[in-house]
């Protein structure tokens, strides 16, 4: 039985995939699985130094610089073909937009079905399930995946990577025909977030609300960002006011964060917000009401102005560096 | 030109559904239902294109009665005409199961340009368009920001990804999903509420002969929870704050 887990490049491995890849070959090693990984980006010799002690047998690779890494396009072909091949029978990618989306377009092309989103894999006895969250989050279903392939799409929950051994996966490199013949083309890839941590990735989340007041006070939370290394994110009602891009909002109709911590300022804690961190390991809310809902769903709240209590902060954890260190 | 968009009913975001006895089957029966957020970027942008390039806009759905209400949304924010695959009530589709469903309505129809939502909110699935644009042979590209007609051959899009976008070029027949950013949807006006329930609505059933069964088993649905510790410090602020500090050293 083999398995494959799709990688994706943003430039290098993104952290979501090497999750995603960790999660299943636990799993795999219980089921008996032979794990083979597609990688879609340059320097494979890279990317497999990177994933020593994973437990996967083989990389496969394409070795032409002409094949635009990030476009489903050029890729399903080859994918479709080895999945076909060397009768995978469980598929796992990212939850990322990347990730969901070819998943989507390769359960297609197998006819096959598709758990977007899941945050768990298991097996027992020859039988896998997945967990997958429905209703932002609300509820939790757990699903027996019956037909094969099956397509699983995984979203980090925990960061923990486990290694064992040193064994190296062996790259096998495929041939693809020339790009030329390709419909759509991307034209550009635009990073928005450089320097600063990425918010789907990222261990630590800090977020402002509507608490923010505007679009000109973001200088503290952004230096609380900087000393904890977190990324920043935003209510609705921050990026709705036009004080922030959307691409920093959390919640159901943002991005959904499993940091290990998150900290939420000036939010109140609608069920929309809680939504897209409902899954953080610990969440610490900074609000002046002491009656906002967002104190029913944090394990440490400060009761008190952001813009007493975030410089306040700064200062302990600056102060706390050295003993650290 | 053409534009079909793909709309779906999903209960009120501030609903909680609650869990049927067998404990395996969620009960929305009691919900509101709402037109997909999503969704209303997809309308939006369709209605603009009707507005501004006089193109023919069709919405699309496959469900039941909730599925029509999310096409008289659609038409309230200024879609003509809709087209309402039926599936009879007490079946669930999943992703695959929908986009079979939605094919031959879609083939018939045949447009240059489908827009969809980029995911439900019920199950942020992110798989119907998707499936439905490769089983077209459309090029696609999914959680657009933005949509420029380049031409009446060619579409330019920006795709959002993790830590920034794609600028993308389509040739039509092609399919997009809107993300947020993309537009602001319109409030519908009173006198669009009102046409809205006289506009055409084609009924269609569910292709015959298509294996629609899903390829799993839903063994058991439960409620999340999180059990959170709720340590909160509402005295002195210094305090507080040293405290928290030292309770986030200890834990990192
Ligand atoms: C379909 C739909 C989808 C939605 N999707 C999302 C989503 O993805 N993400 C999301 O966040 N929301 C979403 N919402 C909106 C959501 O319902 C709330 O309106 C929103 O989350 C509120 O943002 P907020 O907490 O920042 O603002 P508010 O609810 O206004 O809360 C502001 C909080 O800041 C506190 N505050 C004010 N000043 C200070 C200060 N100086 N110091 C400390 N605290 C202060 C206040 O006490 C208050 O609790 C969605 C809504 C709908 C209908
Ligand atoms: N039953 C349906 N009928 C019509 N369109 C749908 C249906 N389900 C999903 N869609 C479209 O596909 C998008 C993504 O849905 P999903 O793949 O279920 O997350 C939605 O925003 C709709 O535009």
């Amino acid at each position: 039985m083999r398995w494959l887990v799709l990688l994706e490049p943003r430039g290098e491995l993104t952290p979501g995939s090497l999750v995603a890849l960790a999660t299943t070959a636990g799993t795999a090693r219980l089921a008996g699985a032979e794990l083979h990984a597609l990688w879609t980006g340059s320097a494979a010799e890279d990317v497999a130094s990177r994933l020593r002690g994973l437990g996967i047998t083989t990389l496969h690779a394409v070795p032409a610089e002409h094949l635009p890494p990030l476009s489903h396009e050029a890729w399903l072909p080859l994918l479709t073909q080895m999945v076909k091949d060397l009768e995978i029978a469980l598929i796992v990618g990212p939850a990322s937009a990347l990730g969901k989306s070819w998943m989507a377009a390769l359960a297609a092309r197998l006819d096959a079905e598709l758990a977007q989103n899941c945050i768990a894999l298991e097996t027992t006895q020859g039988t896998l399930r997945v967990r997958k969250p429905l209703y932002a989050g609300k509820l939790l279903a757990e699903l027996r995946l019956d037909r094969q392939p099956a397509l699983v799409t995984l979203r980090p929950s925990s960061f923990q990577i486990e290694r064992s051994g040193e064994a190296l996966p062996v790259i096998a490199h495929h041939t693809v025909n020339n790009s030329n013949s390709l419909r759509s083309s991307i034209k550009d890839v635009v990073k928005v977030s450089a320097g600063i941590a990425e918010l789907a990735d990222a261990r630590i989340v800090v977020s402002g609300g509507r608490g923010m007041g505007g679009a000109d006070d973001w200088t503290a939370l952004r230096e609380l960002c900087q000393v904890l290394g977190a990324a920043l994110g935003a209510s609705r009602a921050a990026v709705d006011a036009g004080w922030i891009h959307h691409a920093y909002q959390v919640g159901q109709t943002g991005k959904v964060v499993s940091p290990d911590l998150y900290i939420a300022c000036g939010i109140s804690g609608a069920v929309q917000h809680l939504a897209g961190m409902r899954s953080a390991h610990k969440v610490v809310a900074i609000n002046k009401d002491p009656t906002a809902e967002i104190f029913q769903h944090c394990d440490y709240g400060i009761v008190g102005d952001l813009f007493e209590v975030v410089p306040m902060l700064i200062q302990e954890l600056k102060a706390q560096r050295p003993q650290a260190a | 030109m053409k534009v079909v968009v793909l709309v779906n009913a999903v209960p009120d975001t501030a609903a909680t559904p609650e869990i049927a006895p067998d404990g395996r089957t969620v009960l929305t029966e009691q919900l509101e239902f709402v037109l997909d957020p999503y969704d209303e970027y997809a309308v939006e942008e369709a209605v603009r294109l009707k507005e501004n390039l006089g193109a023919e806009v069709i919405a699309v759905s496959l469900g039941g009665n909730m599925a029509r209400k999310a096409l008289r949304c659609a038409f309230a924010m200024g879609v003509e005409s809709g087209v309402l695959v039926r599936l009879p009530e007490g079946i669930e589709l999943t992703g695959r199961g929908r986009s079979l469903g939605l094919l031959p309505t879609l083939r018939e129809l045949a447009p240059d340009l489908i827009l969809a939502g980029k995911q439900t909110v019920d199950s942020d699935d992110a798989q119907v368009p998707e499936r439905v644009a490769e089983l077209l042979d459309f090029v696609h590209a999914s959680a657009v920001s933005q949509l420029t007609i380049v031409d009446t051959a060619r579409l330019l899009v920006k795709r959002e990804i993790e830590g920034g976008h794609l600028l993308i070029d389509l040739p039509l027949p092609a399919l997009v999903t809107t993300e947020k950013g993309i537009n602001v949807p319109r409030y519908p006006a009173l006198p669009q509420v009102l046409k809205a329930k006289s506009k055409p609505l084609h009924e269609m059933a569910l292709p015959l002969g298509v294996d629609l069964t899903a390829g799993w088993q839903v063994e058991s649905v439960t409620r999340q929870q999180t059990a959170r510790r709720q340590q909160i410090f509402s005295g002195e602020i210094s305090t507080g704050v040293q405290q928290l500090a030292e309770l986030l050293r200890q834990e990192a």
